[in-house]
């Protein structure tokens, strides 16, 4: 990787993290607290849909956050040509 | 005996057994195999082992009460999402870019990233953390020992301590590790199955997620005859700005816990450690979102059998905890009737200790003795595997940051493993009398360290890897008036010191939100006008960045680098 390509690599990842994070906070603090007087008129399997969202929802959501990351981050390596991982134990 | 004792017995000696073969058969004999079981695990079995070493006897025995007694449902939320959104932090800001750094602990990063005073103040919030954490464990499987086996809290955590000692200081983090992985098994195991077939019981849905909607409905009509505010209802409780700074301290607390951030060094690369973090989430989202379900469950049984009831005909599940004591009547109005009303009325006879919801769910639900046996089984791994955790990171911090890179630089391996050892069954004795001998204070304590790890670590390292420019002065006295402001809010307004109301009633556990910004601000300021980071130092965060190879890395981490390429002479080395 030359000095260009490093630059772009770092700006698609924090790209990706910026997205991301935003929907961290859209389902936890806004579907969860801020929103969840309104979306509890709706419901889920029975369940308040704010409530949903505070207890089980954001949970699910977080799970997939991270999945979608490592698949994303796998595929920006892989697109760099870096698919062998050297097995780096760096410890001093 | 009784026949839950007997089961007990049973499941209790074969898991013990098992933890103690697999310490035998992973023992270590290098510092890098017992700081970082030598950074080779598997990620699916990294990822167990995070969340074995996450979910503490807080989260197994505690939480599902704590939500749905304590919390009345709702405010609850808190825990559900601050102790998982956590781990969307650490996968996406914290662990590849730490684990890519290579270090043993996080003072090390700390030190190795700043100064060597940053790295004494990281060490001692390190060691107030663990220390305050590990009490809770050890109480914990006291509190296990004590109900379903009917030996003394003193001698079931004596027993704890024994086995902890075997596989821990033998086996170091590697024999931690793989014996954190059957500790996961156990407790999940234990964990759902009694939810699944109180679902089963209760609604006919075999998916406690799913079954919880059948019972909130009737639950929140419960409550509302009794007069306690509806379990669904937002805000009934708590604010809604202290949710947010209670679930931020919460969230932003977990990734910055020195226990959880050294697992993603055990990882085999960077991939591996943003796998674990996806692999710990989950595996820690089935308790977490089982937990919500065996609340509600737990709450609409006592509520269906114990509302309206005369004194005398409590059940037998009742007669068993109010021995232990986590469960008591007292007929305040006289009526000879159980009169509940919410958790703070001053008209409610019902006290219920947030600890026995799950354990005693099986019992109220009516289950078999096997399944109540099991879940004994389970608590017990819970709080050993996040004791365990918990004293690698007191051992390597003293060891490693401490012994090694303070006091004799020239430490042989064997003498540096030998220290580690040594504090290891140092800490297992001191965790072990803060067992047995609570003080009042560690329950209360232990939702503080969250705000106490937001306020101090979380800003550090995520401006150590994102900000090259953030510098070693600017850090520490972020970390320090972070820290400090943070503690002195919670002395200052926590039940039995201080009991004061605090600023706009912010409360005790959210003002890690306020410590964290503080951290950042100050952080922020003192680096525009103090000496910045050398060209080596801004390069080597640069590199931590890219994918691949990179030779400045490896000499870094070989040690290779000269101490004023890394540092410069302006600080204080």
């Amino acid at each position: 990787m030359d000095a260009s390509q490093r630059q772009e690599y770092w700006r698609k990842n924090l790209r990706l993290m910026s997205v991301l994070l935003v929907i961290w906070a859209f389902v936890s603090y806004g579907c969860g607290i801020l929103f969840v007087e309104p979306l509890n008129n709706l419901s889920i399997f029975g369940i308040p849909l704010g409530f949903w969202f505070a207890q089980q929802g954001s949970i699910v959501v977080f799970v997939i956050l991270i999945a979608v990351y490592v698949w994303r981050m796998d595929k920006l390596d892989a697109s760099y040509g870096i698919a062998e991982y050297e097995e780096e134990v760096h410890h001093s | 005996m009784t026949e839950v004792q007997l089961w007990t017995t049973i499941f209790v000696v074969i898991s013990f057994s098992l933890y103690i073969y697999i310490a035998y058969a992973s023992r270590v004999n290098s510092t890098a195999g017992f700081y970082v079981a030598s950074g080779g695990v598997p990620a699916p079995a990294n990822g167990a082992a995070i969340a074995a070493d996450w979910m503490s006897a807080a989260s197994f025995i505690s939480l599902a009460g704590l939500v749905s007694f304590s919390q009345n449902g709702y405010a609850g939320s808190v825990y559900l999402m601050g102790w998982t959104g956590g781990y969307v932090l650490l996968a996406l800001l914290l662990a590849p870019y730490l684990r890519k750094f290579g270090k043993f602990t996080v003072p090390d990063f700390v030190g190795d990233r700043y100064s060597e005073s940053a790295r004494l103040v990281a060490v001692v919030a390190a060691l107030v953390v663990s220390f305050v954490y590990v009490a809770g464990q050890m109480a914990g499987v006291g509190l296990v020992f004590q109900r379903f086996l009917g030996v003394g809290t003193t001698v079931g955590i004596i027993i704890g301590m024994i086995i902890v000692f075997f596989y821990a200081v033998l086996g170091g983090m590697k024999g931690i590790t793989y014996t954190q992985v059957a500790q996961f098994t156990v407790l999940i195991v234990a964990y759902i199955i009694p939810a699944v077939a109180i679902s089963i019981n209760l609604t006919g849905i075999p998916v406690p997620q799913i079954g919880l909607g059948q019972v909130l409905a009737e639950v929140d009509a419960l409550q509302n005859d009794l007069g306690i505010p509806e379990y669904t209802a937002a805000f009934t409780q708590t604010s809604m700005p202290n949710m947010v700074l209670i679930t931020a301290a919460l969230m932003f607390g977990t990734a910055g816990l020195p226990h959880v951030i050294v697992r993603f060094y055990t990882a085999k690369s960077v991939r591996a450690a943003r796998f674990s973090a996806l692999w710990a989430l989950f595996f820690i989202s089935l308790l977490y979102t089982t937990a919500p379900a065996i609340g509600a469950f737990s709450k609409f049984n006592v509520l269906d059998q114990l509302s309206g009831l005369p004194v005398g005909d409590t059940p037998a599940w009742f007669n068993n905890w109010a021995q232990a004591g986590l469960i008591s009547v007292n007929d305040i109005n006289g009526n000879g009737v159980i009169d509940i009303a919410g958790a703070t009325d001053a008209a409610n006879e019902l006290i219920i200790n947030n600890d026995i919801v799950v354990l005693a769910t099986p019992e109220i639900a009516g289950l078999p003795a096997p399944i109540v046996g099991l879940v004994a089984a389970g608590g017990l791994a819970a709080a050993l595997s996040t004791a365990s955790g918990l004293l690698l990171v007191i051992s390597s911090s003293v060891a490693n940051d401490v012994y090694y890179k303070k006091i004799n630089p020239h430490a042989s391996e064997q003498n540096q493993l030998l220290v580690g050892r040594i504090t290891m069954v140092a800490a297992i004795f001191a965790a072990g009398y803060l067992g047995i001998n609570p003080p009042g204070f560690v329950a209360q304590v232990v939702a503080l360290a969250f705000g106490l790890g937001a306020a101090s670590f979380f800003p550090t390292l995520l401006l150590g890897i994102f900000w090259k420019k953030c510098t070693a002065m600017g850090a520490t006295a972020g970390m320090i008036a972070g820290l400090g402001t943070t503690l002195a809010y919670q002395i200052w307004t926590i039940d039995i010191y201080g009991n004061s109301d605090g600023i706009w009633g912010i409360p005790e556990t959210g003002f890690g939100t306020v410590g964290m910004i503080i951290n950042f601000a100050v952080t922020i300021a003192v680096s525009q006008f103090t000496p910045k980071p050398t060209e080596t130092m801004q390069e080597l965060v640069e590199h931590v960045r890219y994918p691949g190879h990179s030779d400045l890395l490896a000499a870094h981490a070989a040690g290779t680098i000269e101490e004023e390429k890394l540092h410069g002479d302006h600080g204080e080395h």
